[in-house]
């Protein structure tokens, strides 16, 4: 408690200095709310932010278009400023930094250096591999030497956007420059975040970086590396325009009667039902409601969803789930997609229709008709000895009764 | 006590005699067919026009207050496989082959919307011995009274269509099936299928506004563009589509006595699995048997003298008192 009461008094440590205690809890209460956690969560987040020294971080810039630092400098629980001088401590930013060229380098240097198996890595923009990653360069050298460089000295590392977690744009066919994700260049031996999105939702990232200094471990993870407190369900699942999916109701042009009256995108090619992300759960920007695509009339275009944004054509319709009648789920050509908690859990209504012929019983099988005629049999056969033994008692009985 | 082959021959004659007297006049004792109501309303669905949202289905279980039926893991959608009773109205998919365009037959696909026909001379309400089910003098819907009904299921081997379900989970079991949604008719409004049909699929009117509607649309060209309205056919809501081609047959208009229910569709009606029945009614087909074969109660009455002769026949003085 002791601790606790140092930890969160209304003078916070010497670093806190910019943020006001309300605005700090604030923060941390939003935090452990797009985590999942409960509100009290918050207070143990805040302790463990205000007891460390502010968290270094090591960004690295890949094939990107800035549009992840753009949407982290758009947080405002907290500012950025806050955010950055503050409660973590980018020590390595190509486009924050202040310093440039041969400083900003030493910076990093010293960083790492300093805070060997502290730091958490995080990386934007897809890396280039093709002719040695020449592609990409900063301070001379290959993005790929460079993040196998930095990555082993890392205590965790953190793939921010869809570039950087499976490879985005830049990895679309016909790939020219052999881009791929920070998975990918680093191989096995290491387990990278993704946190996938164009641009990703900034407090998704926030929640990883707090949730790793908090519990000490990785957030638990889906299949695609993604953490399942942000990507555990699909658009289509919290969108706020569902009933109208679930009515038939659908825009069928942009801008036609249904799209204005605010009706589903599914038939302009929206991508929730296949995308997972929280995107309607938790808006961008926090300027309030539809402050996120769909919300505002364009469909979702799967950004966080391997093989759907950047590949699928945008006016496509997306794939629904579907099930068989017998219920097993209907593979797909992927292979069939498995979500941690079964397919049962995925939520999106069947696309079969009942057939014209109704599914009819099947008669008694052979086996049931044999078990049954067996118990009959022995039932019978049961029934004739006691009939027998009955009237042999009583033709006994009679015998005895003429004697007398 | 034998029974000689003479008056064997002789009571079998007489009977049959009789019986040939009553049965020889059956076309004066036909049951007339009943013709459809001035004021029946019913229901046009147009296969060509249905996208197979299953807003029809979804808008039926809500006004109808009828519970969900699973059929996929998880129990967590309404995803009914046939008629049920808790299932008043399906949409059904017919697929031929790779299914391509819809409402083409072979290598095509379409919809076919089922629920009760509400048939002009119908078949279950003509088997009900209570009357149970009965349709309604002025709309011509077939309703049903549960505090009548004796749970016999007649209504279910005499419907032509398999409409009648019977509750067979229930401790007192009701028959169930749509009764075009006579309490909202009864409030002004209209069945809920077509009032929340997006596509025009389904509309709703007088038979006779119908009956037109649909002969419309049959002579419409197909490839060009033609108005269909929405919910009602006397809407001024119009949806502007291409026409397709439709099967030459409206089906209802005439078949099994006609009904209450038109339907178009681009596939030949039997691959929907819709009945091909004759233009009479069954109906009218069973009522003509059963009140020939009554008629002045002289059939009975035959048989009974024939039975009495033959006891007569057989009773010798022993058995007498």
């Amino acid at each position: 408690m002791k601790g606790k009461n140092r930890a969160l008094s209304p003078t916070l440590p010497s670093h806190f200095g910019l943020v006001t205690r309300r605005d700090f809890l604030k923060f941390c209460a939003v935090a452990a709310a797009s985590m999942g956690l409960p509100l009290g969560m918050g207070v143990k987040i805040a302790e463990a932010v205000a007891a460390l020294k502010r968290p270094p971080v090591i960004w690295l810039s890949g094939q990107e278009c800035t549009g992840c630092t753009e949407t982290l400098l758009r947080s405002t629980h907290p500012t950025v400023e806050h955010l950055i001088l503050d409660l973590i401590s980018v020590d390595y930013h190509e486009t924050l930094s202040t310093p440039s060229g041969a400083l900003a380098e030493e910076a990093k240097q010293k960083s790492i250096s300093d805070n060997k198996g502290k730091f958490i890595l995080v990386t934007e923009g897809a890396i280039p591999t093709k002719d040695g990653g020449i592609y990409c360069k900063i301070g001379g050298r290959p993005a790929m030497e460079i993040l196998r460089e930095t990555a082993p000295s890392a205590a965790a590392v953190v793939a921010l956007g869809s570039c950087a977690s499976w490879g985005g744009l830049p990895a679309t066919e016909p790939n020219p420059t052999g881009a791929k994700s920070t998975q990918e260049v680093l191989g096995d031996k290491f387990k990278v975040i993704n946190i996938p999105g164009c641009p990703p939702n900034p407090y998704n990232f926030l929640s990883t970086v707090l949730y790793i200094l908090t519990f000490k471990k990785l957030p638990d993870l889906d299949d695609k590396g993604r953490p399942l407190f942000a990507y555990r369900r699909l658009i289509h699942e919290g969108c706020e325009r569902r009933p109208h999916f679930d009515a038939g109701r659908f825009a069928l042009a942009f801008d036609d009667d249904g799209h204005r009256r605010g009706w589903c995108l599914y038939k302009l090619g929206c991508k929730g039902p296949e995308t997972y992300n929280n995107c309607p759960a938790i808006l961008f920007g926090g300027v309030g409601a539809r402050s996120w695509p769909v919300g505002t009339g364009s469909p979702c275009f799967g950004c966080s969803e391997k093989g759907v944004g950047f590949t699928a054509p945008i006016p496509a319709m997306a794939k629904l789930e579907y099930s068989t009648l017998t219920g097993a789920p209907y593979k797909t050509e992927e292979g069939g997609k498995v979500r941690a908690g079964g397919s049962a859990l995925r939520l999106t209504p069947p696309t079969s229709f009942a057939p014209i012929e109704a599914p009819a019983g099947h008669g008694a099988s052979v086996a049931t008709v044999g078990v049954l005629a067996g118990l009959a049999g022995a039932a019978l056969g049961a029934g004739a000895m006691t009939a027998m033994k009955l009237g042999k008692k009583k033709s006994g009985s009679e015998e005895e009764a003429g004697k007398e | 006590m034998e029974i000689n082959r003479r008056d064997f021959l002789k009571v079998s004659a007489g009977g049959g005699l009789m019986l040939a007297s009553t049965l020889s006049p059956i076309p004066a004792l036909a049951r007339e067919p009943k013709v459809r109501l001035p004021e029946a309303v019913g229901i046009l669905y147009d296969a060509t026009v249905c996208v197979g949202c299953k807003a029809c289905m979804a808008a039926c279980k809500e006004y109808n207050h009828l519970p969900p039926e699973y059929s996929t893991p998880g129990s967590v959608w309404d995803n009914p496989l046939d008629l049920s009773a808790k299932t008043y109205n399906i949409v059904k998919l017919y697929k031929n082959g790779a299914g391509e365009v819809k409402d083409r037959e072979i290598n095509g696909y379409s919809y076919i919307r089922r629920f009760c026909m509400h048939c002009v001379d119908p078949a279950c309400t003509s088997a009900c011995p209570v009357s149970a089910l009965t349709k309604d003098p002025k709309t011509g819907a077939v309703k049903y009274n549960k505090d009548v009904c004796i749970g016999c299921r007649y209504c279910q081997v005499a419907c032509p269509y398999n409409i009648p379900k019977f509750q067979w989970d229930q401790a007192f079991p009701q028959i169930q099936k749509c009764e075009l949604c006579y309490h909202r008719m009864a409030q002004g409004s209209y069945p809920a299928c077509c009032e929340f049909c997006p596509n025009g699929g389904s509309i709703f009117g007088d038979v006779q506004h119908l009956l037109e509607e649909a002969k419309r649309r049959l002579a419409l060209e197909p490839g060009k563009m033609a108005a269909y309205p929405l919910h009602r056919v006397d809407s001024r809501e119009m949806r502007h589509r291409i026409v397709t081609p439709y099967q030459k047959h409206l089906f209802g208009e005439k078949d099994g006595g006609g009904s209450q229910v038109l339907i178009l569709a681009g596939v030949p009606c039997d691959k929907l699995g819709l009945p091909i029945l004759p233009d009479e009614s069954t109906a009218a087909t069973s009522e003509t048997i059963m009140h020939s074969l009554y008629k002045g109660m002289i059939a009975p009455y035959v048989v009974l003298g024939a039975l009495f002769y033959i006891v007569y026949k057989n009773t010798t003085k022993q058995d007498l008192p």
